[in-house]
């Protein structure tokens, strides 16, 4: 029986293991030594909280390994023989392969500041850093501030856990507006706002410089580039992550930041690939980037790269670009490209709408010349993912979209509709007068249907 | 503001602790008028009870209730086997023997103690009892609310505020929840068992059931005063906690206004014109009695009304009932009208993640809301067989004991003892999830024709666990969610609660085309539309 071999038990793995097994018989082992089963590593911030347990970011009940003949090994990897197929294990005797899929997701990026390995300043990624927080701040007398630094979305949760348990936060921003990098300066600016009327220490434009610590080797207090110095229990370092591969740099599967690999998700030895948030592709055109640490791309390569290795060989094509977060109470969705200001190529035009007191905003990316949609960012706001994947597959203009908002609204029953304010700001920037249509059932659910 | 909301948590303890110490005060000494009145009432003829319980009940001060239902217990006892003897006697006529046996007293000596006992009671409380509802109700409902309001503020601005349920004992099955649990139950079992002990309670109310049913309050008016308040009270709780939610505000209120106003005020109304009290709501099976005969006959002679009754509760139950789960899901009933459901979605909310979502609980589910939907509808048969032929017992089984064990074992412990009491520990829907028969009734048809559905935004899930962990029925929401498939579940009570819980905006309940309903997916949204399509043909 062909021996596929998985490295990495996060969503990534795991998919590719269900759906491998799902069309084959092939002998699955995944090995991982962060947790004895999976679970979503983005719900380890409703565990803090207390929302959750741990067992509630279990999706599979412990039975359903075995039933599906899914062998789940815990053990670290130490290294890759290539040559003999085999895997060299930390305590358990080495393991060999027909096929290996690595799927060993990121690590927390640290950027080398003096100070960072005293004791209190983590990361937020692995289990084992939740673990590591529930010591480190446990409540507001252990943890009397703490310091965030890096604005994204992991900073933000970060912000968010601390402040559930009333530890004063102080997050520290390099942009001049959260999340600047990515986002429209306007959503950006709704972001800040919210961030702040939450009760957060927002710094913009500031970054850390240097950790300082007691004697005993906690940390004591931060530097900022701005030469303030900021006490604090805990440095909580949310500045992106990068591949975790130390392990295979010694082998000789080719490796940039990640582990190299073509639109198959091959790497350059025969029979091992890599998938998730560790793969680094080399074929890939479009805006998309070459690392993408999500969730969902992590979904989408576990789920092509099990047909591969069940015969049907395809390539990773990933749909249209979409993404969710979650800012405090803001919900956000995106769904094509939405550029932020700094990086908006010439042709891309962006149509805001915002509510004036509520946190509700929506942005259009359209091109300039042709009005077709790029892309959206909604806030506060749910979208229809099956709706607006077939505009930006039909590539429909503003008018039409905007028109057949209502079908687009995802918002849970009787929640307040928008459009009218909506259509409105479109009447003013444009000067055009859009009639709304009703939502449609036959338009959703067939959105190539073109006469409708 | 913490000062605030514990000052609420002692005026509520105060509140409870006084309410449930009246159980155990108070002092009866009946006199000769009201035992007439008891002996009126119940029916009792006894000449040898008449003077049994003149010499050994009257004069004299009895230190508790249930010293008097002992007492009680005792005179019924002499005069049956008094009346059972002489029945027996040799030589006693046909006529004789019927008329002694027309004596035998069958109200049970709890509910003799209970009226007796009410008639009768004295001391501080049966004596002060307005300023004991004020100090019992008054003070439970003011501390109850000085602890919730202030979350306006406590709870910071208006979302989802999970924060610390499985930090804290009341909400994650600690000591505190096993104390609600234990007081529950025994609340219960009080009630249905041994309502002589709530003598007190109904003398508190007495002024409101005069008001508005223009007679004395039962034990059952204490239960449906009590449960209309605690919904108005832990409904403003729902209001300050979903505020950003509207389909939660609607929701309810429309609980709140059906219990308050159809399974309350309605029937008490009707009791005071003297019609037959009915909650126009309550669907059958759920109204398992429906067509107990004593319904039926209380029905049929009660002239026009009793008819309409009649015929509404069969249309209820037959077209009313499908039709609009047709169109809207079971949520209508189970989580917008039902009394049931009102109390689970307002007391019960804290604990609506105590449901387990194991896959060897779902198959005890189906196993067991299924056996009683059977089971009531067997009653039903053969109470209707008994009804229309006459027969008092079908298949060599008597209606009446088939009856009875459903009442006991269904109505009083499902429903009561282990719906409610069992809160705290499995869940705030343990009665609709796996004993109530209407709902399995509705979960037929909601998961075979109905327009209803959760349905899943494509590729948008994280598989955080959120909806499932706060799913009061139990569902694994997650395991639909994250593979692009909507949730079509028969026990599915449509409370919304997993799609206002979701930090993706995954999840919406609405209505549509039943093609396409159940939609099972390999590959999720997001990915290659053209192996998306490839594996659909598969």
């Amino acid at each position: 029986m062909e021996q596929v071999v998985i490295i990495g038990n996060g969503i990534a793995g795991i998919t590719a293991a269900r759906h491998i097994r799902k069309n084959s018989d092939a002998a699955i082992r995944v090995i991982s030594s962060e947790s004895p089963h999976f679970f979503s590593r983005t719900a380890l911030m409703y565990v803090y909280m207390g929302h959750m347990t741990f067992e509630h970011t279990k999706p599979y009940e412990d039975w359903f390994w075995e039933k599906n003949r899914i062998d789940l090994i815990q053990d670290h990897v130490t290294q890759i023989d290539t040559e003999n197929k085999l895997l060299q294990l930390k305590s358990l005797d080495p393991i060999p392969y027909d096929k290996l899929i690595i799927a060993t997701g990121s690590k927390p990026r640290f950027f080398q500041w003096p100070g960072q390995e005293l004791k209190g300043v983590q990361g937020l990624y692995h289990k084992r850093d939740l673990d590591l927080l529930e010591a480190n701040a446990p409540n507001a007398q252990v943890c009397k501030r703490a310091i965030v630094v890096g604005g994204g979305l992991i900073g933000i949760e970060l912000a968010e856990m601390l402040h559930s348990r009333h530890i004063p936060v102080t997050f520290l921003v390099r942009e001049q507006n959260f999340w600047e990098g990515v986002l429209p300066t306007k959503n950006a600016q709704l972001l800040n706002k919210h961030i702040l009327s939450q009760g957060i220490d927002l710094r913009l434009n500031t970054e850390l410089k240097e950790v300082f610590g007691e004697s005993n080797g906690r940390v004591k207090s931060i530097l900022t580039n701005h030469n303030e110095h900021i006490d604090c229990d805990l440095v909580g370092i949310a500045t992106g992550v990068q591949p975790n591969i130390d392990f295979i740099k010694n082998s000789s599967i080719h490796t940039d930041k990640g582990v190299l690999v073509n639109k198959y998700l091959e790497t350059n030895i025969e029979g091992i690939y890599a998938i998730g948030d560790c793969a680094q592709q080399t074929e890939l055109s479009g805006q998309r980037k070459p690392i993408e640490a999500v969730w969902y791309t992590g979904r989408m390569m576990g789920e092509t790269l099990a047909q591969t290795i069940c015969g049907n060989k395809t390539a990773y094509k990933p749909g249209h670009w979409f993404n969710s977060a979650k800012f405090f109470e803001v919900e956000y969705q995106t769904y094509g490209w939405v550029n932020s200001d700094r990086r908006k190529p010439e042709e891309e035009a962006h149509f805001h709408w915002q509510h004036p007191s509520e946190n509700i905003a929506l942005s259009l990316a359209y091109h300039k010349d042709s009005q077709v949609l790029l892309g959206v960012n909604s806030f506060g706001m749910r979208l229809r993912h099956v709706v607006l994947d077939g505009w930006l597959t039909e590539q429909r203009t503003l008018e039409y979209v905007l028109a057949r908002w209502a079908d687009a609204l995802f918002d849970p029953e009787f929640t307040k509709n928008q459009l009218p304010e909506l259509l409105d700001t479109y009447q003013k920037t444009f000067g055009k007068t859009l009639q709304p249509l009703k939502k449609n059932w036959s338009r959703i659910l067939n959105p190539f249907k073109k006469s409708l | 503001m913490r000062r605030i909301q514990q000052l609420g948590i002692v005026f509520f303890l105060v509140g409870l602790f006084t309410f449930s110490s009246t159980v155990f005060v108070g002092h009866f000494s009946p006199n000769k008028a009201q035992l007439t009145a008891l002996m009126a009432e119940k029916g009792i003829t006894s000449k040898v009870f008449e003077s049994s319980a003149m010499e050994t009940l009257t004069n004299r001060s009895f230190k508790n209730i249930s010293a008097l239902k002992t007492a009680l217990s005792v005179v019924v006892e002499s005069t049956n086997d008094a009346h059972r003897a002489a029945a027996k006697k040799k030589g006693a006529t046909k006529r004789e023997r019927k008329e002694a046996y027309g004596y035998v007293i069958y109200s049970a000596p709890k509910d003799l103690a209970f009226v007796l006992g009410k008639a009768s009671a004295k001391g501080l409380v049966a004596e002060n009892s307005l300023l004991f509802f004020w100090l019992s109700f008054g003070l439970g409902v003011l501390g109850a609310l000085l602890f919730i309001v202030p979350q306006v503020i406590t709870e910071g601005s208006k979302g989802i505020k999970n924060n610390g349920i499985y930090k804290q004992s009341s909400t994650s099955r600690g000591l505190i929840a096993w104390g609600v649990f234990a007081y529950l139950v025994s609340f219960y079992l009080l009630l249905y068992f041994a309502p002589h002990y709530a003598i007190h309670w109904t003398l508190l109310l007495d002024p409101i059931s005069y008001a508005l049913n223009g007679g004395p309050a039962s034990h059952w008016f204490v239960y449906g005063f009590m449960y209309c308040v605690v919904m108005v009270v832990m409904a403003i709780r729902m209001y300050i906690k979903y505020r950003h939610v509207n389909y939660q505000l609607l929701r309810t209120t429309s609980v709140l206004f059906f219990q308050i106003v159809f399974a309350f005020l309605i029937p008490e109304i009707m009791t005071r014109l003297q019609l037959p009290a009915t909650d126009f709501k309550n669907a059958f099976p759920l109204d398992y009695d429906f067509f107990f005969s004593w319904n039926l006959n209380k029905l049929i002679d009660s002239g026009g009304l009793g008819l309409f009754i009649l015929v509404w509760g069969i249309v209820l139950t037959l077209v009313v009932v499908p039709v609009m789960v047709y169109f809207f899901g079971k949520r209508w009933y189970c989580s917008w009208v039902c009394g049931c459901g009102g109390l689970a979605e307002t007391l019960g909310d804290p604990y609506r993640q105590h449901s387990s979502k194991s896959l060897f609980s779902w198959k005890v589910e189906r196993w067991l809301v299924h056996g009683v939907l059977v089971f009531a509808v067997l009653m039903t048969a053969a109470t209707l067989y008994s009804f229309f032929t006459g027969h008092s017992s079908l298949l060599g089984i008597r209606t009446q004991s088939i009856q009875n064990t459903y009442s006991f074992l269904i109505g009083a412990i499902f429903a009561g003892v282990i719906g409610t009491g069992f809160y705290p520990i499995f869940g705030n829907r343990v009665w609709c999830r796996f004993g109530c028969p209407l709902a399995a009734y509705l979960g037929f048809v909601q998961r075979f024709k109905s327009r209803f559905r959760i349905t899943t935004n494509g590729g948008q899930c994280i598989s955080c666990g959120n909806c499932s962990t706060y799913c009061e029925m139990g569902i694994d929401v997650r395991a639909y969610a994250q593979k692009g498939e909507n949730i079509v579940r028969s026990s599915c009570v449509g409370c919304g609660v997993c799609s206002a819980v979701c930090p993706r905006g995954v999840l919406k309940l609405e209505q549509g085309p039943e093609e396409g309903r159940i939609n099972p997916t390999e590959i999720l949204l997001g990915n290659d539309v053209s192996l998306i399509d490839l594996l659909h043909k598969k």
